[in-house]
């Protein structure tokens, strides 16, 4: 359907649709959104590597591709190494990467693709400095294989290998901050982003398209299958993941911190809130919840002082 | 241009690198290995001195080196790579992505025991484990072979679309010196031209598409089937690019089994890659001796050339099969396969299995006598002794 002209203007988004309907996702899929805004940000010219994971799923079986772009699909653990050899092939044969008119390499890969199996050849393509971008969607559980915990996993959550029980529940370790394992690396640009702030999200994306070298988005992705979360309700608790501190929004620019709180002000709010919409907290007693609150605390104090000391 | 050769006088490994040069490869993506590193080394000095033209990818890993040559490959490029034993058993999973998704990555491993324990010598099982990948595989001789085997590998994996893996043996070849003739870059281009692939991932005219992809139970198989047909198209593609290669350059490769003094022998010696020098030798020696005997030396192991195996073993008594590797649980795997290609013709030579050679022991013309006088021993019995004789066993 053509958009009238006077609507466009006020879009705070681009109104280009490459993803297709009819694409595999669960219902209220938070990766499956996050897709769409990379089409809309980046179009027809980009090429995609996708590892296993639920995308691979979402992207459609053969012949189908429901991305309106080039898509590799590649093993689960390379990513950032396929990353790589697409970007030199394209060196190679002197066609443009990046920038307005270059070409995108994007990696779109889950958090058990990057923070855990994936994280050697993240590590690779981080350091080595390839012009390409590498989008960690932060489901927070290796969803594909059945929800099972990664290292990006919450302390207190339910997974099917780290179940709540009567007496106990398994998920003992607070959420692996890969962004700061990036950022390590000192690249020039590294980020968080949400599903719930797609207007952030999209200037994000074209900051990376923008800046030469290797950039990072680690993208806040609710998966309601996963979660046990009703599946009308994935922006809203991307909302309060970002309202509650939980998982702040963010960039490291050139050596420099920023905070990008829709709120910025504002006090975060308490943690339950964030929980309550979530079957995979219910076991959580209040002292757990209490371990949790300290550590998203702790944590956004750490942030806050980054962007103070280096803004 | 008329074919004047460059000599050099180069290790195996320099020969691997200057033939990646001359096939003009793009990408380049390797993790060092003994005794593989010298080929990367000098493909890095190559780009230092500006003599190549080849994005250099030093990767983290030889998963992550096989990944990148995949991606390079999937975008356009001549990928290649080197690796050796655990580097290549680390890479397995890499070696389906890139035969099934149909890219003609050419890799030379330089054969290495596999560990433990810690053996950087000759030892064939590293790349006979990658046998059901859907690579194809050369084992080379020696240095020369091993050029001339990267330049057809390439244009053999172009055509047919599958990835090619040119095999030489650790040290004996790999650091050993020797004359190499080199082919002119002018006539090399002429023997091969860029590579057209067989889908683009910069191609943004057509229809947005996706590769490696899940396909259902309902198409799956016919992947499977077309890879076959590939290495079954590849048998006809070898030979005549290795008439091609003759004609041009003197040097014929149209054989995948190159027969030596077989024509009258009674029994013939099997083998692969550097130990075939020594057994052909040896030939020349036994034949003055009085034993009819021949050498056949498997150039391609895959595709697996049954028919002209077949042709070999109608016309002899006897196969002595030398295997430099063992499959634990069975036999030597040149073995295993030379006898399954003949169990439904009519061809019914005496086989028996020699394991030499593991892990680097030396294998030498008087190993070959001992072996032939033993041979010559079962077939005039008319049955084996053993089937699988280790030959070197301290006993
Ligand atoms: C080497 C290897 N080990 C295990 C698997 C099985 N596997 C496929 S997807 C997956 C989990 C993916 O999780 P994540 O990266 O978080 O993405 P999500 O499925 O949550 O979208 C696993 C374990 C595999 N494909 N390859
Ligand atoms: S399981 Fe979760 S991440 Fe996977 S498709 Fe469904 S909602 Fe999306």
């Amino acid at each position: 359907m053509e958009i009238p002209e006077q609507i466009k203007k006020k879009l705070t988004l681009p109104a280009e649709e490459h993803f297709y309907a009819g694409h595999t996702a669960c219902q209220g899929c938070g990766a499956a959104l996050g897709l769409r805004y990379v089409l809309k940000a980046y179009g027809r010219k980009t090429i995609f590597a996708i590892p296993a994971c639920c995308s691979t799923i979402i992207a459609g079986a053969w012949p189908y591709n429901t991305l309106g772009a080039n898509l590799f699909q590649t093993a689960f653990e390379t990513t950032g190494a396929v990353l790589g050899g697409i970007e030199a092939a394209l060196k190679a044969r002197g066609i443009k990467v990046k920038g307005e008119d270059g070409v995108m390499i994007v990696g779109w890969a889950g958090d058990g693709g990057t923070a855990d199996i994936g994280l050697q050849a993240l590590s690779g393509f981080l350091e080595r400095g390839h012009d390409a971008l590498y989008i960690m969607y932060d489901n927070e559980a290796y969803m594909n294989t059945g929800i099972q915990r990664s290292s990006s996993t919450p302390y207190g959550a339910w997974t099917t290998n780290t179940p709540g029980g009567k007496r106990h529940f398994l998920e003992k370790r607070h959420k692996k901050k890969v962004i700061d394992i990036v950022i390590a690396h000192e690249i020039p640009y590294a980020a968080t982003a949400s599903v719930a702030y797609p207007e952030d999200f999209i200037r994000k994306l074209k900051t990376a398209q923008k800046t030469p070298g290797p950039s990072f988005i680690q993208l806040f992705a609710p998966c309601p299958t996963g979660w046990r979360s009703p599946t009308d309700k994935s922006i809203e608790i991307a909302r309060l993941a970002v309202q509650t501190a939980y998982f702040p929004l963010f960039e490291y620019k050139e050596g420099k911190y920023r905070i990008n709180m829709p709120n910025p002000k504002k006090e975060p709010k308490p943690i339950e809130e964030f929980l309550k919409l979530q079957g995979r907290f219910k076991y959580m007693t209040k002292e757990d919840i209490q371990v949790l609150q300290e550590w998203v605390l702790r944590e956004w104090e750490k942030l806050k002082k980054l962007a103070e000391v280096f803004g | 241009m008329e074919y004047k050769p460059i000599r050099k006088v180069v290790s195996g490994n320099y020969a691997a690198a200057y033939a990646a040069l001359h096939a003009r490869v793009q990408v380049v993506a390797a993790y060092p290995i003994t005794p593989q590193t010298s080929i990367i080394e000098k493909i890095a000095e190559f780009i230092a001195n500006g003599e190549a033209d080849i994005q250099y990818v030093p990767v983290e890993s030889e998963h992550s080196a096989m990944a990148a040559c995949i991606g390079a490959s999937a975008a356009g490029a001549r990928a290649f790579t080197a690796t050796s034993a655990q580097g290549l058993a680390l890479m397995h999973e890499m070696l389906h992505w890139a035969s099934g998704a149909r890219l003609p990555i050419v890799m030379v491993d330089v054969n290495r025991a596999m560990a433990p324990p810690w053996s950087v010598w000759d030892d064939q099982t590293d790349s006979l484990a990658q046998r059901d990948t859907g690579w194809m595989q050369f084992y080379a001789e020696n240095n020369q072979e091993v050029y001339d085997g990267v330049l057809m590998a390439f244009k053999v994996a172009e055509t047919v679309n599958l990835p090619a893996m040119v095999v030489e043996s650790a040290f004996i070849l790999s650091h050993t010196y020797d004359v190499v003739e080199m082919i002119p870059q002018e006539l090399v281009d002429e023997f091969l031209p860029p590579r057209k692939p067989l889908y683009d991932l910069a191609d943004f005219e057509r229809e947005p598409f996706s590769v490696g992809s899940l396909a259902t139970p309902a198409d799956y198989y016919e992947f499977r089937y077309k890879i076959q047909k590939a290495m079954e198209e590849a048998k006809k593609v070898i030979k005549e690019v290795g008439r091609e290669f003759g004609e041009r350059f003197g040097r014929d490769y149209s054989q995948m089994i190159e027969t030596y003094r077989t024509d009258d022998a009674d029994f013939v010696f099997m083998g692969m890659g550097s130990l075939m020098g020594t057994v052909k030798e040896a030939v020349d020696i036994l034949r003055q001796e009085g034993y009819k005997v021949g050498a056949a030396k498997v150039r391609w192991f895959r595709p697996f050339p049954k028919e002209e195996l077949y042709e070999l073993a109608k016309n002899v008594d006897g196969i002595a099969v030398l295997d430099r590797n063992y499959s634990f649980g069975m036999e030597g795997i040149l073995f295993t396969e030379a006898k399954g290609a003949l169990y439904n013709t009519d061809a019914k030579p005496l086989m028996k299995n020699y394991i030499v050679g593991l892990g680097g022991r030396d294998f030498t013309v008087n190993d070959v006598r001992k072996i032939a006088e033993n041979m010559k021993a079962v077939i005039e019995k008319g049955e084996l002794d053993v089937e699988v004789d280790w030959y070197h066993l301290k006993r």
